[in-house]
This record gives structure tokens, sequence and C-alpha cells, in this order.
């Protein structure tokens, strides 16, 4: 070849529009909200179901979820696995505050089965005590290892600091609270809450919407029962206060969190909000990354998010660094996001988060998993995918005086909750000069 | 019962040589409006020389660190400026950088990577700092959690004599902070040529403007002689290795255990049965070993078999192993796992149902294609397929040469995982018992 070296960096070829896929919905009469999409592509189906949970038991709620393909009153725990292996499919269930979900995908040809089986275990899951034994002893089991992880135990200490008595202060139970649930708890939540009043049917994948429709009718259509539906409290205000310092004896490295207050998805700022946190620390392009990894050295992967929870929103900066620089890494994790009202965004480095943010969708939505994901997450807080579309106009018209007025009235370390888990002996006095310290 | 029939994924695949001996992979697919771009270069962490562990790995980093007519960091703000994302990655057989943007910045990426195709820009400066991150990456992963590094590191220094296979591929502190420029410079000229690597193309695009890109971004990469890949064979055990430490923040007991396989690559159809095994003994509540140790004899908390330290039976060389990791409840005496697997492994040797070999097909396939979704592990795929197997077309095809695996060969396979040729890991909880 005689190509000379290019030295230009090339630009970019005309935006190719964003194109979502538009979900055909049902309710069933049994109040069951089912949104179905056809995406083409693999021949596989993605499948999202979210049963309200607000106040159920947390221990009770993760046993239910871990034995619910335990068995049924005819069929037994390897009886339903197989029927789902033979037409390549997984369902698996997780419990978090607000929800009970059920998720999992299989080929597209072996849908109808997959739902069959979903409809066979929310209807006749029977909890059998022998496999509810072995379901409890591994959520015990998994727990002893996850809190021995410094993200589980900053997290968890986290939670309690921000949101105290609410509900989502503590999101994960204690192994004596699991060791406790027996098969009628399990029974009685089961009853209580797994109805089809409330709950979200998602399924994406390379299907026909009508013949899936009159599949989850046949599988779904019976499922009944209705419960007292209960909702979750707005979380509270974040309350600023002293550092808390969660002490973990020879940690080689702090785990760094700082809590600091964020709006809604519908809130008119959260366009503004959105760039501002990728501007901070929201991707690797951002000042945070830039500082702390590309700069000091001081972490692997330094990052900022917003949460959108469905109790309410809040923003989490977070780094693990070694030892010796936790003093140090706090200190331009508080500068950064004070910079960000003193030195706001100029034009070039919003726009970079601008189009990061509007490619980022597109990205999201390129595979089944993905937008099935998002539809789920959206309904959450009672918006469609189209949503997707009007939020990247809205981040658009973002202006750098935008960035500027929600960064100083919520990017602000005096506004924050900090909780720094680490070696106590040794961070704590570096740790001091931030102020007063507690314990978690 | 319904067993599926296992539906062929179709994506058209166009394959070429530059004049430099770049090889480059082409699956156009309008399915999504995003491009997936990866290059795939023939080098991992078995090839770092002595003295160095954590080369491959820390020469990863520096690579994201600037080349020719792009600055420091500036490779991560023109693909996300783009709207896309970017990483790269490091395994034992080959290192890979991966870009993923809207179709809009495909000629973006392809410049992006035939500038540091050239040669990354590397000073003492940012070889110290990517030092410090690599140690911080060092530190999450493996050294302040429980079972860092279990099996992938742990595992390959009991199976396995010589240096390529058996050290540490995330380096040892010392030999990171030894790490030079000159170092860097050595192992860019022996193994990042042209010739050395594959670049790969997924998503929306048209493949003839691609092609002219490829050529015009590429073409004037110089041409160098690929390296010459050592044979890394050692002759298989004969006797038990057995091994143990203590894990001071592990609470439960774990043990992996590892038999050599045929290769991956020369010998892909006696390798294939050993990927069945591991899905029928541990995939799902159905599955052999998930069934009989979880949940009826409850000597395990969680069971996982699968080949290759890395899980990546299509993206590895030999020698390579197959693995059963367990975590067990505290207490339980990890040689009653280990006569049970033994147990479970005779019962596959003396035959298996092919209804229960359909089953566990049709989920592999499922697996297979789901992961095939993804446009960016589309192009990862194609571009190892091509490194490894000659051709890329070899990703699509795996599911179906998987599905020609006849029970009998399933069966042999189980036969030849025997306790002679075994190397155990254990792992004793410790201080937070």
């Amino acid at each position: 070849m005689s190509s000379p070296v290019n030295n230009v960096v090339p630009g970019l070829a005309p935006e190719v529009p964003l194109t979502l896929p538009e979900p055909v919905e049902r309710t069933l009469p049994n109040g069951l909200r089912v949104l179905l999409t056809r995406r083409p592509g693999v021949p596989l189906a993605e499948v999202r179901l979210s049963i309200p949970a607000a106040h159920a038991d947390l221990a009770v709620a993760d046993v239910l979820s871990a034995a619910l393909f335990s068995g049924t009153e005819t069929a037994s725990m390897t009886e339903i696995a197989q029927r789902l292996q033979g037409v390549g499919g997984a369902l698996g269930a997780g419990a978090d505050p607000d929800r009970i979900a059920v998720s999992g995908n299989s080929l597209a040809t072996g849908l109808p089965e997959l739902l069959e089986v979903l409809g066979d275990l929310l209807k006749a899951a029977d909890y059998p005590d022998g496999p509810l034994e072995v379901e409890r002893s591994r959520i015990i089991d998994s727990l002893s290892v996850a809190e021995q992880q410094p993200d589980f135990q900053v997290g968890r200490a986290l939670d309690a600091r921000l949101w105290g008595d609410h509900p989502y202060g503590n999101q994960q139970p204690a192994a004596a609270e699991v060791a406790a649930v027996d098969r009628e708890a399990v029974l009685a939540l089961h009853a209580a809450r797994l109805h089809p009043t409330g709950a979200r049917l998602i399924i994406v994948g390379d299907i026909d919407p009508d013949a899936t429709a009159a599949a989850v009718e046949k599988a779904l259509g019976d499922w009944n029962g209705a419960g007292e539906p209960r909702r979750m409290a707005p979380l509270p205000d974040l309350a600023p206060g002293p550092l808390v310092l969660v002490d973990r004896p020879g940690s080689v490295q702090s785990a760094i969190r700082v809590a600091y207050p964020a709006v809604a998805r519908t809130h008119a700022d959260n366009a503004a909000q959105h760039l501002a946190n990728l501007v901070f620390g929201g991707y690797f392009s951002s000042r945070l990354v830039m500082n702390l990894r590309e700069t000091k050295g001081y972490g692997y992967s330094p990052r900022s998010r917003v949460d959108h929870a469905p109790a309410g929103s809040f923003q989490l900066a977070a780094v693990d660094v070694a030892t010796e620089v936790t003093g140090p890494a706090l200190a331009e994790v508080h500068a950064e996001l004070r910079g960000m009202a003193e030195r706001p965004p100029a034009a070039d480095e919003l726009d970079l988060a601008r189009r990061y943010a509007l490619g980022s969708v597109k990205l999201a939505t390129a595979t089944q998993a993905g937008i099935a994901n998002y539809i789920s997450v959206l309904a959450a807080a009672g918006l469609p995918l189209s949503w997707l579309a009007e939020h990247s106009e809205r981040i658009r018209e973002v202006t750098p005086a935008d960035v500027q007025r929600v960064a100083a009235e919520r990017l602000d370390p005096d506004r924050a909750v900090a909780v720094v888990l680490g070696d106590g002996d040794q961070i704590r006095e570096p740790l001091a000069e931030f102020g007063e310290i507690a314990a978690p | 019962m319904t067993v599926a029939t296992i539906p062929a994924p179709a994506f058209a695949i166009e394959r070429f040589k530059l004049d430099n001996g770049l090889r480059v992979v082409l699956a156009p697919d309008p399915g999504a409006p995003v491009v997936g771009v990866a290059v795939v270069y023939d080098v991992g962490m078995r090839s770092e020389p002595e003295g160095r562990t954590g080369f491959a790995h820390l020469f990863e980093h520096m690579m994201f660190q600037g080349s020719h007519n792009v600055g420091k960091a500036e490779h991560m703000r023109h693909v996300q400026s783009a709207g896309g994302t970017f990483n790269g990655s490091t395994h034992i057989d080959y290192t890979d950088y991966f870009n993923l943007l809207p179709s809009n910045g495909l000629e973006l990426a392809l410049f992006l990577e035939a500038d540091r195709m050239r040669g990354p820009a590397i000073t003492e400066e940012n070889l110290a700092n990517q030092v410090s991150v690599v140690k911080e990456e060092i530190r999450v992963n493996v050294l302040n959690r429980p079972y860092g590094g279990f099996p992938w590191i742990k595992l390959p220094p009991v199976m396995f004599d010589t240096f390529p296979n058996a050290h540490d591929g995330y380096g040892s502190f010392v030999d990171l902070d030894a790490a030079t420029v000159d170092d860097a410079q050595s192992f860019f000229d022996a193994y990042y040529p042209a010739s050395n690597a594959v670049l790969s193309v997924a998503g929306d695009f048209d493949p003839e403007q691609a092609r002219a890109l490829v050529e015009r971004h590429f073409g004037g990469v110089e041409a160098r002689p690929a390296p010459v890949h050592p044979p890394f064979d050692e002759p298989d055990l004969d006797a038990e290795r057995r091994e143990s430490y203590v894990d001071e923040r592990a609470t439960l007991p774990a043990v992996a255990i590892a038999w050599r396989v045929p290769d991956p690559v020369t010998e892909l159809a006696a390798f294939l049965p050993y990927v069945v095994l591991g899905e029928l003994l541990t995939d799902g509540d159905a599955s052999r070993l998930v069934e009989r140790l979880v949940h009826t004899d409850r000597t395990a908390t969680a069971v996982a078999a699968h080949t290759s330290f890395m899980s990546e039976p299509f993206a590895s060389r030999g020698p390579t192993a197959m693995l059963v990791q367990a975590f067990l409840p505290p207490g339980t005496p990890v040689d009653t796992v280990l006569g049970t697997v033994d147990e479970e492994l005779a019962r596959v040797a003396a035959g298996v149902d092919e209804v229960e070999l359909d089953r566990v097909k049709a989920r592999v396939a499922a697996q297979l294609l789901r992961g095939d979704d993804s446009v960016m592990g589309r192009s990862r795929r194609f571009a190892t397929a091509e490194i490894f197997h000659g051709d890329a077309a070899m990703a699509t095809r795996f599911a179906s040469l998987l599905g020609e695996v006849t029970a009998t060969a399933v069966s042999e396979a189980a036969a030849a995982l025997t306790p002679n040729r075994r190397a155990v890991l254990e792992v004793i909880p410790g201080g937070a018992q």
C-alpha cells in the first residue's frame, strides 16, 4: 500500500437518528400489565417480570426468590429446571425493597414453554421444606462471603447512614434473619404479594407480539389473587453530618463513598443533572477519572452516578484507593465536587458529555436484553420507553449555565454524606482533618 | 418435555488481508445503528518475559496512553465524544481492544486503532501512573477481597511447571515496579506488528465503504514479521497434585479441580465434548453436580465447571484445562466433594441419555446466541475465531459443532478425568471464621 500516514483525526459521519422499538401494551383481565416488543436479531426472547413488594420482609423475600424454583404441587425442582433447559431457557429471581423480580431468557421458539413454567411457579410454587432449607443455607453462606467484600460492607453502612429507618436503610438481611425464615412465612408472603395486580411483564425478542400475547394469556391469564397494595414512602432528604468511618482492619484499600442530593427523572433539571454527573465523574473522560486515576494514580475506577430508585433519587461518587492516599483522595473528591460550580464546564467539555449521553442511549438499546432492561427501569418510574427520545432532545438543549446552576445546588461537599471503609488505625488520623468522625 | 431445535445464527462475514499482514473481518448487520470495532493481538500473559509478570496487562494499559496523533486520554475522549465506549482486556493467549460506537463513528474508531497499531507513546510519567493504576486494580480484584484470583491465578502454578503456564498473569508488585519504557518498546516490537493482529468490524455499516476506510487507515501501518509462537506444551500429570492455602477473608472452604484437556485449537473435535460436559455437570438445577452436591448431598453451596482458565473455550490454546470449582458449607471436608465428583464423573462415563444431552445443547446454543446479540460481543468473537481458528466464520459454527457432539464422546471425556491426572487447590477459610 502507498497510502500516506493519516494524521488528522477524522470527524464523524452524519448522525444516525435514535430509533426505538414501540412496545405493544396489553393488560390482562387479571390486572397483569404486559409490554411486548419485537426486536429481531438473534432468535431469543428476554423476559422481565416485576411484582411490587414494598414493605415485604427482606429475609422472607430473599428466601422466596431463591426457592421459587424448588418445586410446585405437581413438579419437582429438577423437572422444572429440565423444562427450562430444554428450550434453552433459564429463570432467576431476586428481591429488593421495592419488588420481587423474575427474569430470564430462552430460545424464541421456546418462549411459550418458559411462560408456562413461569405461570406454574406463580400459581403453584410449593416451597417444599427440604429444598427451602438448602436455599436458606445457600443465602447464609453467600452472605458470609459478601460480608467480607468491601463494596458490600460500605454499601450496607451507607444505606443505614443515608436512609435510617426507611426500608432503603436496610437492604440486606442478616444471616440470623434468614435462618429464622420458615416455609409458612414464605407461603404467606407468596399468598400476600405474588399477584398480577400491579405486576408488569416485559418481553423483548424475536417474537410476534400477537402470538406472544396469546401465549401470555394462556400461561398467566388464570394467575390470580389480590392483596392490599402497599406504597413505599419517599426517601428522606440527605442529612449531612460527621464522616462515617467503617473499620476494616488490615484493609489494603479504602472504599470512599460520597452521596449528595439529586432530582428525579421527571424534574426539569434532570437533563442538566445527567450531564453534570457525566462531567464530574460519570464517564472515563470526566474530571474525577482524569484526576484520581490518570493523573494521580490513586484508584482503578473512580466513578459517580445518579441513582433513580423508585422511592427517590440521589447521587453517589465512589472510589477505592490505596490506604496511604485515603486523605488526599477524599480531598480531591471534595475539590472536584466544588469545582463543578466554581469551574463550570466550558462549551467543549459539555458537548463531549452531551455527545456521550446521546450515543449511550443508542448503545444501551442495541440488544434485546438492553431494551428489556430499559423498558423495565423506566416503567418502574411510570415512564414509557419513548421517554428516552424526549430526554435525548432535552440533553441537546442543556447549557453550561444550566450545569453550573444544578451543580451549585447539589454537587456540594457540605450537603453530602461521606462514608469511608478502611483500616481504621491507618486512616482515622488523615480523615480527622476533614472534621468530626462517627462510627457506623 | 419440549426440546427446542437449535437455530443457527446467520451473519454475513467477509475476510481479507492487507499487504502488511493485518487480517480483517467485516460482519455487516444493520440491526441496530451501532458498530463494534475490535483489534485482537495474538499475545497474552503466557508470552510475557520472566521477571516481568503482569507485563502483557500493563502494556494493554499503556496502549491507552496516547500514540502518534493521539495524546494521553484522547483515545477515550474521542470515542466517548462520538457517543461510544471502549475497553481492552488481557487474556492468557490474547489481548483485545474494542470500541462500540453509534455507526457514524466507524472511521474515527478505525483511525484510533490504526494510530496505536503504529506504536503507543510511552513516557516514564505515563508508565509510573499506570503501574499505580494497575496495582489498585489488583488490590480491588485480588488482594482486598475473599477468593481473589481463585482459581485463575492460584491454580496454574499447581498444575504447570513452566513459567509461561504457571506464573501470575496479573503480576507481582515487584515486577510491575521494575517495568521500563524500554521493556514496553521491546514488547511492542515483538508482539504488536499488524501481521500478529486481527481487525474485526461488526454492526451497521456498508462493507465496501468499510473496506476502503480500513485500507486508508491501516494500509500504511508498517509491515513487520509476526512473532513465532513457541509451543507452551507440558507433559500431562501422571500423579495427583494437591495444594492448599489460607485466605484470611474467606468464610467458606473452596476447591478447584483441574484436568488437562485436548488442545482447543489443534484438537478441536476432541476438545468440544469437554465443553458440553461442563454444561452437563453444572448448568442449572437439572445438571449433575448441582443436583447432587448442592441439592441432594448439600456438600456444596455453589459449583461451576468450565473449560480454560478464563472460561473461554473458543479463545484459548493449549495447554489448558477443564475446571470444576465449588464453594462448600462451613466445615465440609473437601475430600467428600472430591469423592462425589469422581462418582458423578463415573456415572457420566457409564453413559449419557440423549434427551438430557439435547437439553444441555439447547441451553449452550441459547447462551452463545445471547452473546451474539451484542455487536461488541460479535466483533470480539469473530476476531478471536480468526486468531485461534483461522476463520472468523467459525464463531457462527460453534453451536452446531457442539450440537454434533455425541453421548459417547461426552462419556469418554468424563472417563478421562481421573484422580491421577488432576490438580487440586483447596482454599482454607481464615480469620473471618
